[in-house]
């Protein structure tokens, strides 16, 4: 008796992995940082994300309709939510609901979309959205909250959906009452105005190291980050380097001039600098792919942000320095190449 | 090669070194290894294809009613000088016929049907049991005429792998017996239950291309195998056969990587190990050629593994190359009821048949019936997301990704500069591939889309050469035609000028007879 089989390519194993798990688990990685961020600085956030989520989610949706992309297979990809996360995490949480409209229109239509859809963006997606807004509407996206542990005016949840969706305070609030600068606002300003660091420092809204609250937060991103490295989803070499050369530069900056420049620890823990490095730096698609080519962008982002920061014209230079180190990638790509076996 | 690295290759396995990537691997051996390997009995017809190896097909030497006896040969090839073809059983050639032939492509290829007579009977064998002293050129004659192909998988000839070690001049002899894929556990049943052939043929082997030293490499895990090959040494008194044990990382079994590991040396580019004065075999082709010699027998049989959660009962048969495949499945007490596919060789490299009407051939190491469960539907196909998985296991460090968007973009010159002829199509990339892109496939076609391009840019430049050489005759012989036509009017000129002579002599002469009248 003959039997014949369907036949199928090498390797005859089930798939190990796939998009949708390698975005979920980076989802995943995301929650102790979000929550912490829920807990020092209440629930705004949460609306934010949800607001991105949605946004990313209809855009997505209409350009794969419109590119003639199976919808169940890409929107099932869970790419457009990372992206919607990512960029939510970086708005200050009672931002006006149409900068998560703004935002996303540039990260999934233009980033995204335009260039060829998933694994074409030369840039990334979330921070080409942030870098957007931030430029667009630099007064609301300059609107943080001191954490709620020292606000003296802290807002209700149902006050927080009103502010994002009305743009309006509830009555008897003022801006200058709820927002607050952050950290790194208040190194730059009183820099810039003669002061030192420690006389900066001496403000509520710093912590041990970096903000406080922000601290924790990004502890939490390296522990999410530290996840990511087990489970193999991102390589150590971004991170690492990244860090390593803000670290590094930080040190020879604070020791040639301890006035005017933090301990390097104040740049690590402020700003997107830990969730950069874990988490938007990383992102394969638009970053380099070869070992050292990695190394080369973790540095070059590292020493991008520490200049934004220390001469630039924001308080923080991760998205703009991980999109410039995007317009290097394939070059950077084309000169690591690894020697192959045997060459 | 460097001074220092001809030294390092001398020093194989002193210390074990590292190769770039590979994947640790659910060995899945032992469902195979439970029982001893047993004989297949006589089928109704082998079907003996006259392609064993990659290229072109032998051709047949017996004709359709004719008797042969086991071990005549019935297919040769007039190139390469080895890979002939011989009977696996006495009997009567019923036929010769196109018919699925085991071959990756799935195409069909011409076979020898015979119909076995049930008497098994030899050929008059010519055994070389004087081998220590025979010259080390007529035991790699034994073993080119012998059909000996590397069983590993790769199906190299053994006798032109043997004929190069002289050429180059090697000194260590690297015996495989490290099957890295899962599944397949032929190598190690050979190890555990014939130690001697193994050790027999090393030796032989050693002495037919010079070498001083043979090396065994098994696996970690592969005790059994490990203490009868001890044993079997040590009963022969030799003290250059060595045993190593290397850890099982997906694929160590690999020629290149497995020096690699052995030496820490790369074997180069476009060269082979005898570059670096190293010789490998399987250990089945080391027992395969201890049979040839000393009993005279040709390669007609081959241990296979049977396997898989498909498979009723999993185990190691001896069969004859051209079994059909079904006969050993049936031997196997069957497929189990939800098999879903059934591979030649590992589930990393083996290949998909769609018939167990395939006969067995000299590459199959391993018939592996899978379930469902164990291949799962297919996912669909998403774009890259970069990720460098692909980068990281990579054996030949190359970078998957992007030679696969080289290939779908046709850059054909880029694709060869990044290295795709490196690629020895282990397929760790497609197994940790989160976007499910089948690489190695676009490798396969890339390559041979590359040799295409090859063969036309040859045919390319032998038509132009033709057509300048067309052009430069025509030329000459117009040239030359003009050169016969400028000297026959020359020498019509001439002509012309000494009959005017002539006719000026004659009147002159008749002038001057005239007046003398």
């Amino acid at each position: 008796m003959i039997r014949n089989f369907d036949t199928g390519a090498a390797p005859h194993f089930p798939a190990q992995s796939t998009v949708a798990g390698v975005m979920q688990q980076v989802l995943y990685a995301l929650l102790p940082g979000i929550i912490a961020y829920t807990w020092f600085f209440g629930p705004a956030i949460l609306i934010q994300i949800l607001l991105a989520v949605i946004f990313a989610l209809l855009f997505e949706t209409l350009m794969l309709k419109a590119r003639k992309q199976p919808l169940k297979q890409f929107l099932g990809d869970w790419s457009a939510v990372v992206t919607a996360v990512l960029f939510a995490l970086c708005l200050p949480p009672l931002a006006p609901w149409w900068v998560a409209l703004v935002g996303m229109l540039f990260a999934i239509v233009v980033a995204k979309h335009l260039y060829g859809g998933l694994g074409q963006n030369m840039f990334n997606p979330a921070m080409v959205g942030y870098g957007v807004v931030l430029i667009s509407f630099p007064q609301v996206m300059a609107l943080w909250m001191p954490p709620t542990s020292i606000a003296s005016h802290s807002l209700a949840i149902g006050d927080v959906f009103s502010t994002v969706f009305t743009g309006k305070l509830p009555l008897g609030l003022t801006w200058d009452m709820v927002s607050e600068a952050t950290p790194l606002d208040a190194i730059r300003s009183s820099v810039s105005s003669g002061h030192m660091v420690s006389e900066a420092r001496q403000s509520p809204v710093f912590g041990d190291f970096g903000g406080l609250g922000w601290e924790w937060i990004a502890n939490l991103y390296a522990l999410g980050g530290f996840w990511l490295l087990w489970r193999r989803i991102i390589s150590w070499h971004v991170p690492v380097m990244m860090i390593g050369s803000v670290v590094a530069l930080g040190l020879i900056a604070y020791l040639i001039d301890p006035g005017s420049n933090p301990v390097p620890l104040q740049h690590v823990f402020s700003g997107a600098l830990v969730l950069g490095a874990f988490f938007i730096a990383t992102d394969p698609v638009s970053g380099c792919t070869s070992t050292r080519g990695r190394l080369i962008f973790g540095v070059g982002v590292g020493i991008i942000t520490l200049s934004i920061r220390r001469w630039g014209g924001y308080p923080d230079g991760v998205a703009f320095a991980v999109l410039l180190m995007n317009m290097a990638a394939p070059l950077i790509d084309r000169y690591t190449r690894p020697r192959i076996f045997g060459h | 090669m460097h001074i220092d690295q001809a030294e390092q290759a001398r020093n194989v396995a002193e210390q074990l070194h590292h190769f770039h990537g590979g994947l640790r691997l659910h060995h899945n051996k032992k469902i195979s290894c439970e029982t001893p390997v047993a004989s297949t009995p006589l089928p109704e017809h082998f079907f003996v294809p006259l392609l064993q190896q990659y290229g072109k097909e032998a051709e047949a030497t017996v004709v359709v009613g004719q008797k042969i006896l086991k071990g005549d040969e019935i297919g040769c090839f007039a190139h390469l000088g080895s890979g002939c073809v011989h009977a696996p059983s006495s009997g009567v050639v019923k036929a010769v016929v196109r018919r699925p032939i085991s071959h990756p492509s799935g195409t069909d290829g011409w076979c020898i049907v015979i119909e076995p007579d049930g008497l098994d009977q030899w050929k008059e064998l010519e055994s070389l049991t004087d081998w220590p002293d025979a010259d080390p050129a007529l035991l790699r004659q034994k073993i080119r005429n012998s059909g000996i192909v590397g069983l590993g998988g790769a199906v190299f000839p053994t006798a032109f792998k043997t004929d190069e070690a002289i050429k180059r001049g090697i000194h260590t002899l690297i015996l495989n017996g490290s099957e890295c894929e899962p599944y397949i556990s032929c190598d190690e049943m050979l190890m555990r239950e014939q130690p001697d052939s193994i050790i027999l043929g090393a030796r032989i082997l050693q002495q037919a291309v010079g070498a001083t030293r043979t090396v065994i490499v098994i696996e970690e895990q592969m005790g059994a195998a490990n203490h009868a090959l001890k044993q079997a040494v040590k009963s022969t008194g030799d003290n250059d056969i060595e045993i190593v044990r290397v850890t099982a990382i997906y694929p160590e079994g690999g020629e290149k990587q497995l020096i690699q590991v052995l030496t820490g040396l790369e074997v180069p580019a476009g060269g082979r190990p005898s570059n670096l004065g190293l010789l490998c075999q399987n250990v089945a082709t080391a027992s395969a050629v201890a049979q040839a010699v000393v009993e005279g027998k040709p390669l007609i049989d081959r241990i296979i593994t049977i396997t898989g959660n498909g498979i009723t009962r999993p185990r190691n048969l001896v069969a004859r190359i051209g079994t059909p495949i079904a006969d050993l499945v049936e031997r196997c007490g069957g497929y189990t009821k939800d098999a879903a596919r059934l591979v030649l060789g590992g589930p990393m490299m083996g290949y998909a048949l769609n018939s167990d009407d395939n006969p067995v051939i000299k590459a199959a190491n391993c018939i592996l019936a899978l379930t469902q469960l164990d291949i799962q539907p297919p996912q669909a196909e998403m774009p890259c997301i970069r990720c460098g998985e692909c980068a990281r296991v990579c054996p030949a460090v190359l970078l998957p990704q992007q030679l696969d968007w080289l290939i779908r973009n046709e850059q054909w010159i880029d694709a060869e500069d990044c290295g795709l002829f490196d690629c020895i199509e282990c397929g760790c990339c497609d197994f940790v591939c989160p976007s499910h892109i089948p690489l190695v496939e676009w490798f396969r076609f890339g390559k041979s889309e590359l040799r295409s391009l090859a063969v036309e840019r040859n045919q390319a430049k032998t038509a132009k050469h033709r057509h300048e050489a067309r052009d430069a005759r025509l030329l000459r012989i117009k040239q030359e035609r003009r050169q016969r036509m400028k000297e026959k009017k020359r020498a019509f000129k001439d002509d012309a000028e000494k009959q005017k002579k002539l006719t000026e002599a004659i009147s002159r002469a008749r002038a001057r007879q005239g007046r003398n009248e």
